[in-house]
């Protein structure tokens, strides 16, 4: 066979394969990216930050469950091949969006509203916990030994395109339908789109042919009997698992989500920037950084995997903080001087019932710009007592809706951007080095497992435990960030002294070394 | 190099239980604190997740660094 209809042939391949990752990530994604707005719906009125809190908990058990759903469906895919496997997940990836973009609110069907969503938030995370091992397997399979990495990290961009498509996917829609209606109904719109994506990846799937190692397997009966058994049972095969979750995934799975999730719920809920813009800063980020996933993938190919997921891990502990300080000291307009506005919009009264009491809320709302452009929303909030005896008590100044100054909001998308250059580092080369770490007969249930722990539990934890952290007493805005800097810096002195840097063998062209 | 892994392999032995001490006790005082406030401010199942997920990793770590000591990661399989 020539080179060319050989690497024509691996396009392909990427290609299907990539596509319904991504989409399964898409998936995934649109619920923590919507996860204010499904908060308000899902919960009483009256929740306040704990709906936000509760979203994040349903958002979080959706990767608390990916480990599981990599145990269940590695070893079906090591059992009866790759190909079924990851048509599976997507059918149950797919079904269970669409019907999250069906279930009535609170105030339809009362506690039955979260629940249900929790239910069908259980089976995204158990789909997403087969599907990327499959995939990353099935690619990694088909590529030779001194391009895996390159090949590889093309199914690596998915779950960051995935975002992307969520994001974009979420602010059209936004845009289309108007801030109201999107708040009322027409959130459920990006997750409804789901089945037509998913229809189209299954369509383009079936098409495709087993991997040629699990083939070769199973044409010589040499398929394992038992992958679960083999993986976790067998010591020598077990403590690989280990060291690959310490040593590497944990560390990778901290970075992925502090750089792409983290970041954009602080941009958003810490520093209140608007919805609009916090999520354009994320899209330009990562329109930016992508193309990297595949230059580490690539240079991992030379110069082995190991020092660019720990530089990426080290960066990451040195420069959060100063990174997330910034976003606070420039979205911090509660110290601007007259001589800075613009102009300042009527104010628009409200008067609320406090709940239980014959006591108000008056909330006194108005537009501030300030001549750079810097613009947001200046809330002043006063209790007014029934007793007319009792002096108002005012409330502290909130500031909402900031839209930046263009030079602000281009910095934002820098940091963001570099945040995201860690990630492509750190996840770039991690498909080709777990592929690497496990033998083809066990390697679906061998590699899913770490990796959907490192990335389910430890890194898609980190919005929700950030946010109960700050949620302490005596904590600042910050102080979540010791959740990713401590584990980031655990995986990093873990990897440095365990892993080793094996550089593939350039000599050998054939796709197997097990 | 050796000896520095299976020296580290004590600190991961040590640091697996030390971890979900410390989460207990954490869990212990901020859950004590929200019942005596709000309801709604209640973190008795976040913290019971948390938990639930952590010891088997844990665990895992304790395992983790029996092998270390063990000399188990001298010599990979790949070298």
């Amino acid at each position: 066979m020539s080179q060319e209809p050989q690497q024509s042939s691996i396009f392909k391949v990427i290609g299907a394969s990539s596509l319904g990752t991504l989409i399964e990530w898409y998936d995934f994604y649109i619920f923590g990216s919507l996860a204010t707005i499904i908060g308000s719906q899902l919960f009483p009125a009256d929740a306040g930050a704990s709906a936000l809190i509760n979203t994040l908990a349903i958002f979080a058990a959706g990767f608390i469950v990916r480990p599981f759903g990599a145990l269940v469906f590695g070893r079906l895919g090591d059992l009866i091949g790759r190909k079924y496997t990851f048509l599976l997940t997507l059918v149950l990836m797919g079904g269970s969006t669409f019907l999250i973009g069906l279930i009535p609110s609170y105030s339809s069907i009362g506690y039955a509203a979260p629940i249900l969503v929790l239910i069908l938030r259980l089976i995204q995370g158990l789909a997403l916990g087969g599907e990327y091992g499959g995939a990353a397997t099935y690619v990694a399979e088909h590529a030779p030994a001194n391009k895996r990495g390159f090949f590889t990290s093309w199914i690596q961009t998915t779950a960051t395109g995935g975002l992307f498509l969520s994001l974009g996917i979420i602010v059209v829609t936004k845009n289309l339908v108007g801030a109201e209606s999107f708040a009322e109904w027409g959130w459920r719109i990006p997750f409804l789109l789901s089945i037509l994506l998913v229809g189209v990846s299954i369509y383009i799937r079936m098409k495709m042919h087993e991997s040629p190692m699990f083939t070769k397997l199973k044409s010589e009966g040499k398929v394992s009997k038992n992958p679960l058994k083999e993986s976790f049972n067998n010591k020598t095969n077990f403590k690989m698992v280990l060291l690959a979750l310490f040593g590497a995934t944990m560390g990778q799975g901290v970075i992925w989500y502090t750089g792409q999730f983290y970041a954009q719920s602080f941009i958003e809920n810490t520093c209140h920037v608007d919805f609009n813009d916090s999520r354009y800063i994320l899209l330009w980020g990562i329109a930016f950084a992508t193309p990297f996933f595949v230059i580490f993938g690539s240079w991992s190919d030379k110069v082995g995997r190991k020092w660019i997921m720990l530089a990426g891990m080290l960066l990451g502990v040195i420069f959060y903080r100063p990174i997330y300080q910034i976003f606070l000291d420039d979205t911090d307009v509660s110290k601007i001087e007259q001589k800075d506005i613009k102009e300042v919009s009527n104010p628009v009264v409200t008067r609320t019932a406090v709940v239980g009491t014959t006591d108000s809320l008056i909330t006194t709302s108005s537009m501030v710009t300030l001549l750079d452009g810097t613009s947001f929303n200046k809330i002043q909030s006063h209790t007014k007592f029934a007793d007319v005896s009792k002096p108002a008590v005012e409330l502290p100044d909130a500031y909402k809706d900031k839209k930046l100054s263009t030079p602000i909001f281009w910095k934002f998308v820098l940091l963001i951007f570099f945040q995201i250059l860690l990630v492509t580092m750190v996840y770039g080369p991690i498909a080709a080095f777990l592929v690497e770490l496990f033998p083809t007969k066990i390697r679906y249930t061998s590699m899913s497992l770490p990796y959907h722990v490192g990335n389910g539990v430890f890194g898609g934890l980190v919005p929700f435990i950030a946010t109960l952290i700050v949620s302490f007493q005596g904590a600042t805005p910050l102080s979540g960030l010791w959740y990713p800097i401590g584990i980031a810096a655990l995986s990093l002195v873990i990897g440095t002294v365990y892993l080793s840097n094996k550089k593939p063998d350039h000599n050998e062209g054939e796709s197997e070394n097990h | 190099m050796n000896a520095i892994k299976k020296a580290l392999g004590v600190v991961w032995i040590i640091l697996g239980p030390a971890s979900i001490i410390f989460m207990f006790m954490q869990a212990i005082e901020k859950v004590g604190l929200a019942e005596e406030g709000v309801h709604r401010t209640n973190t008795a199942l976040q913290w019971g997740i948390i938990l639930f997920i952590f010891i088997p990793i844990s665990a895992g770590l304790v395992i983790f660094g029996y092998y270390a000591l063990k000399g188990e990661y001298d010599k990979l399989p790949e070298e």
